[in-house]
């Protein structure tokens, strides 16, 4: 057993985990952060997919210790209060989501793509970048459809700012 | 419509919680005092359990019981059932082998549960799983089912000889070979509709908790169809009387078929927690749903077609083998018989079909009903059928199509099924003008120019779905009827609940069904709530499944509506002293027609409610239900064109276009329609292009996780044009046909079309992977 | 995955000091390799060491003539990375297309060589450019570093610190995705050094791992063009095969991935 210090959604937090503890059995099981989800074991699906310093990482794909330190960002911690952020309002707007499995995962792979891009993105980018989340209902069309939408909106947010 | 009525694009009420991450699955539950089950499941395809062995395993740490196969038999848990009987053409019944929830003596597959632990963590319960040892002695095995049907095969089940389920027929073998013998052509095709994993991105889980006290147990599971769950659980598994037995299914993310089946994982928890006194949680891995949630398609088929001198189909002969797996899954029955050869006619007048469907066991995972269920095999098969067909008589696709499309409607197949209406020139138009049909040629010889192959391939598809019309599925041997049910309350403040018996997975019930009320009664749809999921709520249902919601659930909250607003009318014509016959209900209010006479929809609920003055006689409350059954199946139809290319270098598939022309009759929100094409359309291409569960010949599965299968990505798919052409379904008020299987059905066809047009070659078996595609390019 | 202990090293003298006290360790960086088979219990380490915050495994440095990148780099820093970007860029370009965007947040280039997996991508690169591997004890050129599948040089306890690479004067990476895994089906990187020599290597294709392909190797030396490769002849014998690809399917990849390389290079 180890004690785990990172900082998750603004708040630190430390927790006893046994080592071989997946970060996102951290998160699930110990923090009840449950929008984080598991869709394959392989890191194939995104599913899983959290931010770890500002980058997207898989979740279950490291150790909750590899994480000791670092500041964590789910799914729960994006929206403002009762603001969604952009990339959350495009995905609804754009009905990039049927049954919400994958939607977290895919969410915040796609805040990382418009981070990394920036306003620099078109179709094929965005399919290119999608490579590591799998869906399994929208066929990606509307997915995609809202990575493009929300990366507008995610330019003019920050123009705001 | 008004902006929340029916056909608006009203963003979804559902998306909040899953964009935010508070859905909640099964797997985002816990209970107090809950444990953690880890199944032991076999390695072979065949063996016989000489022993087991659990005394290490209940030494490990946090080990609270190792349960095997035999204490579940001894426990009178009963075994699987499948729910639709079929009767082989000698007439007697189909060949069922035992499937117990564990497996005491024999396993039959790779992945076959024959014990679980129990433990205080899933890790701990895993850890005590691999220390469990099990005697197997190893029995011959067979996967393919070409080889299960061959004499000296081994051999599955002791009540199925020669490993055959059934062997059944339809349609008229005599007016077929007629036709046959005065044919001007005759066009024949093997071929083979690979075995598919469903993979709902969401594996299937299942938590149980056993109140002693109350003898009572709720059940947490990953369904489809809670009521069919606890029905068959409580009918079939004596697991617990129906009024002891919850079943709840939450969040459910995605199904495609698989999360209609009740699997032994579920009665083993349900099973466990009453042995073990506390809640039992099992979530399965992505491993162990290739291993045990219920396949789709494997079907092997020769087929003939009969073409007279004007290029008009006089006969269709069918033989299919369709592989079930190694039992007998709670529909598989049905899928290669009443779902599949009933839809041979396709989109064509052809007045005589003859079909035969041999039923085969083998050493695989258990096959099912997956998107399309049936339907997609048929398409797929007659699809590339005039396909061939038109590259041997050397017409158009598109015209051979057109020439043979029944065009009178109602219309009676030689295959039972009566389309209703339809009109498939008007969707084959929208599709060719989509994808500028006529202007392929030139696009063709600039790609050649550029070293690419360039194909257009062209599918016309015909589903049947609004399943079903009970009496009728009853006459074909079906175990349960297919209507469904409904209740509206309005409660004393005017808000409004829906209780429905269909289930979404992902298809966006509590948005739609909600615009209906919306329509009706002019309330936005924040004033209305969506109930479903949970048996002790909700009045019994049937699920969602085969396009169903819409037409048939649907329609039944229509009537439940109906009965609601008849008797809401009087409550204001009274308050009113008007009659009944000028009330009508706009914006939430009940008018006085011709008047500025009113009253508001919450102040009729709560005079329904207070009872204070009511007309003379009537019952209190403002509350009414409704069961609907079909009268007929819906027929969905429509074309799918695409066009890609093929690098010759790799066989690599590129998508250049891809345009779809569907009827799905009324539509309630077109935005939300499109999304269930896109994602049937993704399948279908995932089918024709990268996804086969396989297995070696001894029945090891090859594809046991996305490392192996393969799964379609954002980059494998390219975006797509929609188009709808309506007819409005004439057998329910709404005129709905349903559209959450289309896409699957209609669009491997295409895929496969268009490449043997790319490569100039006409036989090429899906996957068209890339090897398989540059192999058949360079084949002699 | 079993029961493990998980140690955090502050610098490489303290990974191999950790690794010394431990019956079965392993060096953990991003995990992008190693986690996924923990995960499915097919490896069972007493100890996990991660090297991944070790600050003398991190970064590039472009030297002259040579590029070194540190061990624990990851795939992401590499692909956008200036220097990687000036001197060699088809580095850049085989790091954009490893893995997937979140794998290239984890994953390192020490961690993509140590197995010597036959799907990885920058063994490809290694052996192409005449790379040359440092670890905590010695330097070893690419030649002698793989050995075949799954084995490497490296002896037990030994830490890879960085692969230094001599700037050629044309490089390219092109590969086929396996399907399913996305890893590479085939993958061929060609490479002209600055004396003139040519080196192609393939990943994905050999049952032994990572290989050179001397035939093209001959024909590029002849002729630097795509066309030059239409008449060699890649034997299938040796090759991988499996459900997504055919020995003769992966020999024709060789051949068209290095094709496409050259192109690519220039």
């Amino acid at each position: 057993m180890s004690t785990v210090k990172l900082t998750v959604n603004g708040k630190a937090v430390a927790v006893e985990v046994e080592d071989r503890t997946l970060l996102v059995q951290l998160l699930r099981e110990h923090l009840n952060l449950t929008g984080t989800h598991v869709g394959c074991d392989t890191s194939q699906c995104g599913a899983c997919v959290v931010h770890m310093d500002g980058r997207a990482v898989k979740s279950c794909t490291m150790l909750a210790g590899q994480a000791d330190g670092a500041s964590i960002t789910t799914i729960e911690g994006i929206a403002k209060g009762d603001e969604l952020h952009p990339m959350q309002a495009a995905f609804r707007d754009n009905h990039g989501l049927q049954c919400g499995y994958c939607t977290p995962g895919m969410i915040m792979s796609a805040i990382d793509i418009v981070h990394r891009h920036g306003g620099q993105l078109d179709e094929a980018t965005v399919r290119a970048e999608l490579e590591g989340n799998i869906c399994r209902c929208t066929g990606y069309h509307n997915i995609v459809k809202a990575v493009l939408d929300a990366a507008g909106r995610m330019k003019v947010s920050q123009a705001a700012e | 419509m008004g902006v929340e009525g029916i056909g608006a694009r009203v963003v979804r009420k559902e998306d909040k919680r899953f964009i935010t991450g508070k859905g909640r699955y099964v797997d985002d539950i816990k209970l107090v005092g809950m444990t953690h089950a880890h199944f032991v499941r076999s390695p072979h395809a065949h063996a016989k359990v000489k022993g087991i062995d659990s005394s290490a395993a209940l030494k490990m740490p946090g080990v609270i019981a190792v349960l095997t196969g035999q204490q579940i038999v001894d426990d009178k848990v009963g075994n699987l059932i499948c729910g639709w009987a079929i009767t082989s053409k000698d007439g007697s019944p189909m060949k069922m082998g035992a499937w117990p929830a564990m497996a005491p003596e024999t396993v039959r597959f790779v992945g076959q549960a024959v014990a679980v632990v129990i433990a205080e963590s899933k890790n701990l319960a895993r850890d005590a799983a691999e220390a469990v040892v099990v005697n197997y002695e190893e029995l011959p095995a067979v996967a393919d089912v070409q080889a299960a049907i061959k004499s000296g095969a081994p051999q599955l089940h002791p009540e199925a000889p020669g490993n055959q389920v059934y062997d059944w027929v339809i349609g008229d073998e005599g007016a077929t070979d007629a036709a046959f013998a005065k044919a001007a052509n005759v066009v024949k095709l093997d071929v083979t509709n690979n075995r598919l994993a469903p993979n709902a991105m969401e594996p299937r889980a299942a938590i149980a908790d056993y109140d002693a006290a109350e003898e009572h147990f709720t059940l947490y599971t990953t369904s489809q169809n809670p009521h069919v769950a606890r029905l068959v659980l409580s009918a079939f598994y004596n697991i617990a009387p129906e009024h002891k037995l919850r079943v709840i299914a939450p969040d459910v993310g995605g199904g495609f078929g698989s999360k209609i089946f009740i699997y032994p994982e579920e009665m083993v928890a349900l099973w466990a927690s009453k042995k073990v006194g506390r809640p039992v949680k099992w979530t399965g891995d992505r491993t162990e749903a290739f291993l045990t949630d219920a396949h789709g398609r494997d079907h092997v088929t020769h087929a003939e077609m009969a073409f007279d001198a004007s290029n008009k189909i006089i006969g269709l002969k069918v033989k299919t083998y369709a592989n079930f797996g190694a039992y007998m899954s709670l529909f598989s029955s049905s899928v290669p018989t009443y779902l599949y050869a009933t839809l041979l006619s396709g989109q064509y007048n052809i007045p005589a079909i003859h079909a035969e469907v041999v039923g085969v066991y083998t050493n695989t995972t258990p096959v099912d009903a997956y998107r399309g269920a049936g339907r997609p095999e048929a398409s797929y098969l007659i699809e590339r059928l005039m396909e061939t067909a038109a590259r041997q008589l050397k017409v158009d696709p598109a015209q051979l199509r057109r020439t043979n499309f029944i065009t009178q409607f109602p219309h009676q197949t030689p295959v039972i099924m009566a389309y209703d209406t339809g009109d498939f020139n008007a969707s084959l138009d929208a599709a060719m003008k989509a994808i500028d049909y006529t202007g392929f040629a030139g696009r063709k010889a600039k790609a050649k120019a550029d070293g690419k192959l360039r194909g257009i391939g062209v599918s016309c598809y015909i589903e049947a779905c609004g399943i079903a019309p009970s009496k009728a599925v009853g006459s074909l041997g079906a175990g349960v009827g297919l209507w469904e049910s409904a209740e509206v309350r309005v409660n004393p403040v005017g808000t409004i609940e829906i209780l429905t018996g269909s289930h979404s997975h992902g298809q966006g019930h509590e948005t739609t069904f909600c615009q209906l009320v919306a329509e009706r009664l002019g309330v936005p749809i924040s004033q209305v709530s969506i109930v479903h999921g949970d048996t002790d709520k909700v009045q019994f249902g049937m699920g969602t499944y085969g396009s169903r919601s819409a037409a048939v659930g649907l329609t039944a909250i229509l009537k439940a509506m109906e009965k609601m607003e008849s008797k809401a009318k009087k409550i204001a014509a009274h308050a009113l002293e008007a009659s009944e016959a000028d009330i009508v209900i706009e914006n939430g209010e009940f008018k006085v027609t011709g008047t500025d006479k009113a009253i508001a929809l919450p102040m009729v609920a709560l005079a329904a409610y207070t009872a204070h003055n009511l007309p003379d006689g009537m019952e209190p409350g403002l509350k009414e239900s409704a069961f609907y059954d079909p009268t007929n199946f819906t027929f969905p139809a429509g074309t799918y064109i695409c066009e890609l290319e093929v690098d010759p270098g790799t066989g690599k598939t590129s998508f250049v276009n891809f345009v779809a022309a569907d009827d799905f009759g009324r539509l309630i929100n077109p935005m939300i329609v499109e999304g269930q094409v896109h994602g049937g359309l993704v399948q279908g291409i995932g089918q024709a292009l990268l996804e086969h569960a396989i297995y070696d010949a001894n029945g090891q599965p090859v594809t046991a996780s996305f490392m192996d299968y393969a799964m379609p990505r954002a980059d494998d798919v390219p975006s797509f044009n929609l188009s709808h052409t309506t007819t409005l379904c004439p057998g329910n008020p709404l005129g709905i046909k349903g559209c959450g299987e289309a896409g699957a059905i209609g669009a491997s066809a295409a895929v496969i079309n268009a490449i043997t047009d790319a490569i100039g070659k006409n036989n090429l078996e899906m996957p068209a992977t890339p090897d398989r595609v540059w192999r058949t390019i360079h084949a002699a | 995955m079993y029961q493990t202990t998980y140690h955090r090293a502050s610098s490489v003298d303290e990974a191999a000091s950790l690794f010394g006290k431990s019956s079965e360790a392993k060096f953990l960086a991003g995990g992008q390799t190693l986690l996924p088979v923990m995960k499915q219990r097919l490896a069972s380490p007493s100890d996990v060491i991660d090297l991944g915050k070790i600050k003398e495994l991190q970064g590039v440095e472009l030297s002259g003539d040579t590029l070194t990148i540190k061990a624990a780099t990851i795939y992401y820093d590499i692909m956008t990375n200036a220097d990687v970007k000036k001197a060699i860029p088809a580095i850049a370009h085989l790091t954009s297309v490893l893995g997937d965007p979140a794998v290239r947040h984890r994953g390192t280039i020490g961690g993509s060589i140590a197995n010597n997996d036959p799907a990885a991508d920058f063994p490809a690169a290694l052996l192409a450019l005449g790379a040359t591997v440092k670890t905590n004890k010695r330097s070893i050129a690419a030649d002698d570093f793989f050995k075949g599948l799954f084995t490497t040089a490296l002896e037990d306890g030994e830490i890879i610190t960085a692969v230094s690479f001599p700037v050629p004067a044309k490089a390219g990476y092109e590969k086929m995705r396996h399907p399913a895994s996305r890893f590479a089906l085939t993958g061929v990187f060609v490479a002209q050094t600055k004396s003139g020599e040519v080196r192609v290597a393939a990943t994905g294709a050999s049952q032994n791992g990572v290989m050179r392909v001397p035939a093209i190797e001959a024909a590029l030396k002849a002729n630097w063009s795509p066309s030059a490769i239409d008449g060699v002849t890649i034997s299938a014998n040796g090759l991988l095969a499996d459900i997504h690809g055919s020995a003769e399917y992966r020999a024709n990849l060789v051949k068209v991935m290095a094709q496409r390389a050259v192109k690519a290079a220039g």
